[in-house]
């Protein structure tokens, strides 16, 4: 592979990953690096105008507190959220950080407006909220608009502002002088024969979540319909371990509740259009199972019912075998027409929530109305089935996997200080590595105005890092480079190199392909660490069988062969996927508690702990390949 | 499928080296066959089915088939999507129709400056705790803190 031409970029502000967090860190970074005379260098594995989990687009944007009173209704403030979070999340968030994103997150929402999203609003100009947090949009374009500001932002720096696309970023890079220290990224195009090295003074990592550790439900064409987009490849969680960064919370998937196979939203149907759910048989599994769930008290007494419990009633009505769910659309109908009477007025708010109801799929999941209509179901007329899907690992839903990082100044509780060898908001344990979105852990309910926020807070406090490292040159050896060029290349140079051993090249004993290998990966977390295929339970034996088979897994990464350059991105994306796939079972085991009893819960200890509530932190330790479980404080602050 | 190429409708962005479709999607399936000068999805168990493609191609040369996994066959959700609104044709199995429009953005495309109105960043204002347009853009004069 010496014959692939390397291209080494040095910047500054180095950001790896343009969706909503590194669109927002783009435009942050550029405002303040152009007083400053930075670079700024944005890397993106696909086309940051439709990339990561708001490339279909967005119906609503569930994170506003409205902070000017502005809203139909429920104006709230940061303190509130940190409140409402903690407890959705079963009395364990990083209340700093979520304080932060509170009291952040309207300005970000208001230069969406200001750039050209359409948000609803009455007739006095108040934002139309549903629910506590949610604000109702038209976002079919939302990551385009978004993604314009960053392009722009970015070309207003001439030729200090780089945007990459089509570039997948295979390894952190650590300084040679400063072992600690991250300074860069090696990678390689999907497009042509091409090799990258990234060096910068920060490095801002938000890669995004990841899908596909679990096995999806559908596995044959349908294997692309994981709920969050499958090209989330957990590159943010596998490349913070690997640089010694420490993880929180990475037991914690999340399993949304959605409408069967499509992955259709269900947020608007129960907010806005007050949708009634039941089980098969036209009975409550809302509310049903009050003696199991209270278990989970103090949590599950609140209002609003966590979503973890309010899983866990589905998972309990399930094993009952009152399925399948329905959520009766229908009845929204059958209830206007016995509250109004002027039939004038009916047509019209029928009217109107029939194209509700179909704009909040095509915003946003438009398989789910071919669904619709594939099964000749109008939703005004027929109700349609409710489901768990698989799971996932979200930094910014309602669970929240990532990295363990710094508050801002004013927020963080003096017990997390010692994790940070320097104090910047949203920097890892490890030295010049940034992160927000889904890369930031114990963080939940960020959502797409949050993490876009974050994204933002975020390059301010790295722009502020690499200007009080001006003279920071990062020290990168070639012999590092070359072997990193080699390893990344790998998978392609063994299948050339064997692959004319058999007839056909699919089925060879010196080689796996990465599908293959991923298929491997999922049946493991699956069926051992708590997949749908077990409903969601699992126990310490079959997490420690779960941790013998990913070893081979371990192994197995170093034997991967791509065909060409599309395949050398699965294999990379399969190889990240095992990383997370060994953080979350390795978190599993040393947690000894179900403290999320609908996302996943333990056979062995089916109950709440309080005396474990604290984080279950895990990092890798790469000169003794040891992984290293730590736990962290709750700290409330409000 | 799920998404597809209409043979007869692609002209494979009229040669240039990479079509509509395989600049947009975000999980790079399009690739370009340039012998036929056809558009192709190389991976369709991986598509997310966003319409992406879909509602990029000049040619309205593609469109989705509903994963074979679970759904019947004959229906469709079919995009025209504008400048500042998008159009949904729905078509069902048994042949009913619904159609949708709805609005997709409020400025021209290409019109955003993110920081146009707002001061010059001061490097001396890197210390405190505004990030861009705030306080102002948000209605408050002030952000929340917290009392140690």
């Amino acid at each position: 592979m010496s014959d692939i031409p390397t291209e080494v970029v040095e910047t500054d502000v180095l950001i790896l990953g343009g969706g909503m967090a590194g669109c927002g860190a783009a435009v942050e970074a550029a405002y303040w690096a152009k007083a400053l005379g930075m670079k700024v260098t944005l890397v993106e594995k696909a086309a940051i105008d439709r990339s990561g989990p708001v490339a279909m687009g967005l119906s609503a944007i569930n994170t506003y507190m409205g902070l000017d009173g502005k809203v139909t209704q429920n104006q709230s403030t940061p303190a509130r959220y940190a409140e409402y979070v903690t407890n959705d999340q079963m009395g364990l968030a990083r209340q700093d950080l979520v304080f932060d994103v509170g009291r952040h997150v309207d300005s970000s929402v208001k230069l969406f407006e200001k750039w050209g999203l359409p948000i609803w609003k009455d007739e006095a100009g108040n934002f139309k909220k549903s629910g506590e947090w949610q604000v109702m949009i038209s976002g079919e374009s939302y990551k385009i608009i978004v993604a314009e500001a960053a392009k722009n932002a970015l070309g207003s720096l001439g030729d200090k502002g780089q945007l990459i696309e089509r570039v997948y970023i295979t390894h952190l890079l650590k300084d040679e002088k400063e072992p600690d220290r991250v300074c860069g990224a090696v990678g390689f195009s999907v497009r042509e024969d091409k090799f990258y090295v990234f060096k910068g003074k920060v490095v801002i990592c938000i890669l995004g979540g990841a899908v596909h550790v679990f096995r999806p439900r559908s596995q044959g064409e349908g294997f692309g319909r994981s709920w969050m987009p499958p090209w989330l490849g957990g590159s943010t969680y596998a490349l913070t371990l690997q640089a010694g960064g420490e993880l929180t919370q990475m037991d914690v998937t999340f399993v949304p509740p959605r409408f069967k196979d499509s992955y259709g939203p269900v947020g608007t149907f129960f907010l806005l259009f007050k949708t009634p759910a039941t089980n098969a048989y036209d009975g409550p599994y809302v509310g049903a199972y009050d003696s199991e769930t209270s278990k989970w008290a103090p949590y599950a007494k609140a209002k609003p019912c966590p979503t973890p419990v309010r899983n866990y009633e589905m998972i309990l009505c399930t094993k009952e075998g009152k399925t399948p769910f329905l959520m009766h659309t229908n009845r929204v109908v059958e209830r206007y027409q016995k509250e109004i009477t002027d039939a004038k007025e009916l047509k019209k708010k029928i009217k109107e929530y029939e194209s509700e109801a179909w704009e909040d799929f095509l915003d946003m999941t438009i398989a789910g109305a071919t669904n619709w209509a594939a099964h000749n179901i109008d939703p005004l007329e027929k109700p349609m089935e409710l489901q768990l899907s698989d799971s996932v690992f979200i930094g910014s839903h309602a669970s929240s996997t990532g990295a363990w990082v710094c508050g801002a100044e004013d927020l963080m509780p003096a017990e997390y200080k010692d994790a940070f060898p320097v104090k910047y908001n949203l920097m890892t344990t490890v030295k010049g590595l940034f992160t927000s979105g889904c890369g930031v852990g114990a963080c939940a309910h960020k959502f797409s105005s949050g993490s876009h926020a974050q994204g933002r807070i975020c390059a301010k406090s790295a722009v502020r890092f690499a200007n009080d490292n001006k003279d920071y040159t990062p020290t990168v050896s070639d012999a590092t480079i070359n072997k990193l060029k080699e390893i990344v290349f790998r998978p392609l140079a063994l299948y050339k190199e064997k692959c004319a051993f058999t007839t056909s090249a699919d089925v060879n004993p010196n080689y796996i392909s990465p599908n293959g290998f991923l298929f491997r990966l999922q049946k493991i977390m699956g069926e051992y660490a708590g997949g749908w295929e077990t409903l969601y339970g699992t126990n310490d034996k079959m997490l420690e069988t779960a941790i013998w088979k990913l070893s081979f897994c371990g192994e197995d990464a170093e034997k991967i062969a791509a065909k060409n350059l599309h395949e050398l991105m699965r294999a990379w994306e399969a190889i990240h996927r095992y990383w997370v796939g060994e953080a979350c079972v390795r978190t599993r085991l040393a947690r000894k508690e179900s403290r999320w009893p609908g996302y996943y819960y333990k056979f062995d200890y089916l109950k709440l702990d309080e005396g474990q509530k604290h984080f279950v932190n895990l990092k890798y330790e790469a000169d003794k390949k040891e992984w290293k479980v730590i736990e962290r404080p709750m700290v409330p602050i409000v | 499928m799920p998404s597809f190429v209409m043979t007869e409708k692609c002209d494979g962005c009229k040669g240039q080296d990479k079509t509509a479709c395989m600049y947009i999607c975000p999980n790079d399936l399009m690739a370009l066959d340039k012998e036929r000068m056809k558009a192709y999805n190389q991976e369709p168990n991986y598509c997310w089915e966003c319409y992406c493609c879909v509602k990029i191609c000049p040619q309205q040369a593609m469109d989705v088939r509903g994963y074979s996994d679970f759904m019947p066959l004959g229906a469709a959700s079919t995009p025209l999507r504008g400048t500042e609104d998008i159009m949904w044709t729905i078509t069902f199995r048994d042949g009913r129709i619904k159609r949708f429009k709805y609005p997709t953005r409020t400025t021209p495309e290409g019109s955003i400056k993110a920081d146009e109105g707002f001061p010059a960043a001061k490097a001396a204002d890197l210390n405190n705790q505004f990030i861009l347009g705030e306080p102002s853009i948000m209605g408050v004069t002030e952000l929340s803190t917290i009392k140690k």
